[in-house]
């Protein structure tokens, strides 16, 4: 960390922002979803496929500590320590390796400014890696079996996937616009 | 925003230090979770209305913090009942656990100002140190953000307007791309900005 | 901070420009300016795209000149861009983008915690800024919710505790309204500081001793105001 720059550091508070702003935004409908979306996990996404893995990391860690000293950042004005360590806290704990997994797969894979490859990132990293947390930290603290643990998220795959396709078309598309050394 | 979650009550939970309330917290949840059966719990919860009562909080307050979690909980006290081997009675034992260290958590971030809960993770911060942390630099990402939130809101607010008045409604990429863009745009001159009053990210402490 | 006191004297107070050259992708924005700027007041006048502000940042180093010199006081932006920093302040166009700290005082304490100062007197200091601006019942309020004479004056006032020699604005009223405008207008006025202003406020620079026109990056006008507009109006038409 001691390397970071005046740029990067200007550049995760602003990240952290942009997912904290996201919660402000009402949830949007998608037609045949019986959910609307939230759009802060799009944040996470595009963090990572646009920040690299370590920026995209530290901004969403920043997010977190937002939540943890009782800023209302979550949607519906919620946060605080409360929420982080409620059932469903390890879903928001994990977006720091969320970001970090699209991030570090986006480079991997090169995927560069194609949007197929920059879906299968944010998939992999964005519901992948914040599953596995969510789950696991479900897990832990309730003593459920992992299975079952695992079936009560799955109503959730379908919208998240909507979002991944989605990130993956803005970060394409910025970075096309505005290069960034990822 | 910028007040966060803090509610301000004239009463001695308010007063103690937040370090000495985040440490508790931390020693409730650790000693909850190891201590089996449902002798813990019980006294978990009775710990948490005594000090609700003593921190003067407003009873709706603390639950519409509380309400999205009530749901979350009682499809957890469910899916425990129906499906681990101690039932119903394990079931209620783990929701009340989890109940009463999602009221402490909450009872903390409602009694304790912003400024005091980032100087204690500052302190946190520093201690981590040895593991490549730079506290200086952890402080001020935080200030920046927290300055930037309502920026951020304004333009996401702006975008949304813009977009509306030329006729698309709920297009999320409508929103993202040019908020992306406007972020890195903004990224360049906050830059040339703290580098204008004089911050050197390479410099520790310079004298004068 | 100079580490020779002589040379310092040598060449108090001056900002000096030799054949300064600046591109971007190829396309020259800044083509061949040599200049001593030894005035209290100078303007930078000049259509949109003309180089104004890259001209304005060169002056503090956050500009580097791909050919040709600048030097402050004798210190060259290229190699002592940080001592060049101290002695030159910057104000932007769009406060908002200026303002890094949640609240009004903590923001304008920011330039001296970076320079390491202690606590006492970083708070000294802001106290005094506070009362000279008028801020001072503002002083806990978040800087998001200032008006925008407010928000100019404040990142005014943070450029000003850290005690720059000179001072750049680079068009410091473009986003105010009238009274703000003349706000800030009499604080550039009553600044000890030597003061460059970039500007479209043409009323804004009446009482200024040098006024600079710039026309594709190079300077096609330098004259006291009235002579000075004069011309730039002529070209305009
Ligand atoms: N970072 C940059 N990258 C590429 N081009 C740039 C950059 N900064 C400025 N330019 C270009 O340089 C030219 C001069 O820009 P500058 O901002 O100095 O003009 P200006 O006189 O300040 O204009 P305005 O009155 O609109 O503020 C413009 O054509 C601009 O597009
Ligand atoms: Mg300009």
């Amino acid at each position: 960390m001691s390397s970071l720059d005046t740029r990067a550091m200007v550049l995760c508070a602003l990240f952290a922002a942009v997912v904290a702003a996201l919660g402000v935004v009402p949830p949007i409908p998608i037609g045949f979803l019986p959910v609307p979306i939230t759009a802060q996990t799009l944040g996470v996404m595009l963090a990572g496929a646009i920040l690299g893995p370590r920026l995209g990391f530290l901004a969403l860690a920043l997010f977190v500590l937002l939540v943890a000293i009782g800023l209302p950042v979550l949607p519906g004005g919620r946060g605080g320590l409360g929420v982080l360590m409620g059932p469903t806290g390890g879903f928001i704990l994990s977006w720091p390796v969320g970001a970090f997994a699209v991030g570090w797969l986006a480079r991997r894979m090169t995927a560069g400014t194609r949007p197929l490859p920059l879906f299968v990132c944010c998939a992999l990293g964005g519901i992948g890696a914040v599953y596995a947390g969510g789950i696991a930290w479900l897990w832990l603290v309730s003593g459920l079996p992992l299975e079952k643990a695992a079936m009560g998220t799955l109503a959730f795959v379908p919208g998240d996937l909507i979002k991944a396709a989605a990130a993956a078309a803005v970060a394409a598309t910025v970075r096309r616009v505005r290069p960034m050394p990822v | 925003m910028i007040l966060g979650l803090y509610l301000h009550r004239d009463s001695p939970v308010h007063r103690w230090p937040a370090g000495a309330k985040l440490a508790a917290l931390v020693a409730a949840t650790v000693g909850l979770l190891a201590w089996p059966g449902w002798t813990g719990p019980l006294a978990g919860a009775a710990l948490v209305l005594w000090l609700l009562r003593l921190a003067r909080l407003p009873v709706k307050t603390v639950l519409t913090q509380l309400r999205p979690l009530f749901l979350i909980m009682l499809i957890f006290f469910g899916v425990q009942a129906l499906f681990t081997d101690g039932g119903w009675r394990e079931g209620l034992v783990t929701t009340l656990r989890f109940a009463v260290l999602v009221l402490l958590a909450t009872l903390v971030t409602l009694t304790t100002r912003i400024g005091d809960m980032t100087a204690v993770f500052e302190r946190v911060f520093a201690v981590l140190r040895p593991l490549g942390v730079d506290p200086e630099k952890m402080a001020l990402m935080l200030a920046l953000t927290i300055r930037l939130i309502p920026l951020l809101v304004g333009q996401v607010q702006d975008i949304r307007m813009a977009q509306r008045a030329r006729g698309v409604e709920r297009s999320v990429l409508a929103l993202l791309v040019p908020l992306v863009v406007k972020v890195l745009g903004l990224a360049d001159a906050l830059t040339e900005a703290l580098e204008a009053r004089g911050y050197d990210p390479t410099g520790g402490v310079r004298k004068e | 901070m100079p580490p020779d006191p002589g040379k310092e004297r040598r060449h108090r107070l001056m900002i000096e420009l030799h054949d300064v050259r600046h591109r971007y992708d190829e396309r020259p924005v800044l083509d061949g300016i040599t200049l001593t700027l030894t005035e209290r007041r100078v303007a930078v006048v000049g259509h949109n795209g003309s180089g104004k502000s890259s001209f304005a940042r060169l002056l503090n180093g956050l500009v580097v000149p791909e050919e040709g010199r600048v030097t402050v006081d004798g210190l060259d932006t290229r190699k002592d861009g940080r001592a060049v920093r101290r002695r030159v302040g910057f104000v932007f166009q769009n406060p908002d983008l200026q303002i890094v700290y949640p609240t009004v005082e903590e923001d304008l304490g920011f330039g001296l915690k970076a320079r390491g100062m202690a606590r006492p007197e970083i708070a000294a200091r802001v106290d005094a800024m506070l009362r000279r601006y008028g801020l001072e019942e503002q002083r806990h309020q978040a800087a998001h919710t200032l008006s925008g004479g407010e928000k100019q004056l404040l990142a005014i006032a943070a450029v000003l505790v850290l005690e720059p020699a000179y001072v750049v604005f680079d068009e410091p009223t473009t986003l105010l309204d009238l009274r703000n405008r003349r706000r800030v207008a009499e604080v550039i006025a009553a600044l000890e500081q030597r003061a460059i202003v970039v500007t479209h406020d043409l009323d804004l620079i009446a009482g200024f001793d040098r006024v600079l026109v710039l026309d594709r990056g190079r300077v096609v006008v330098d004259d006291a105001p009235s002579p000075a507009l004069a011309a730039y109006v002529e070209r305009l038409s």
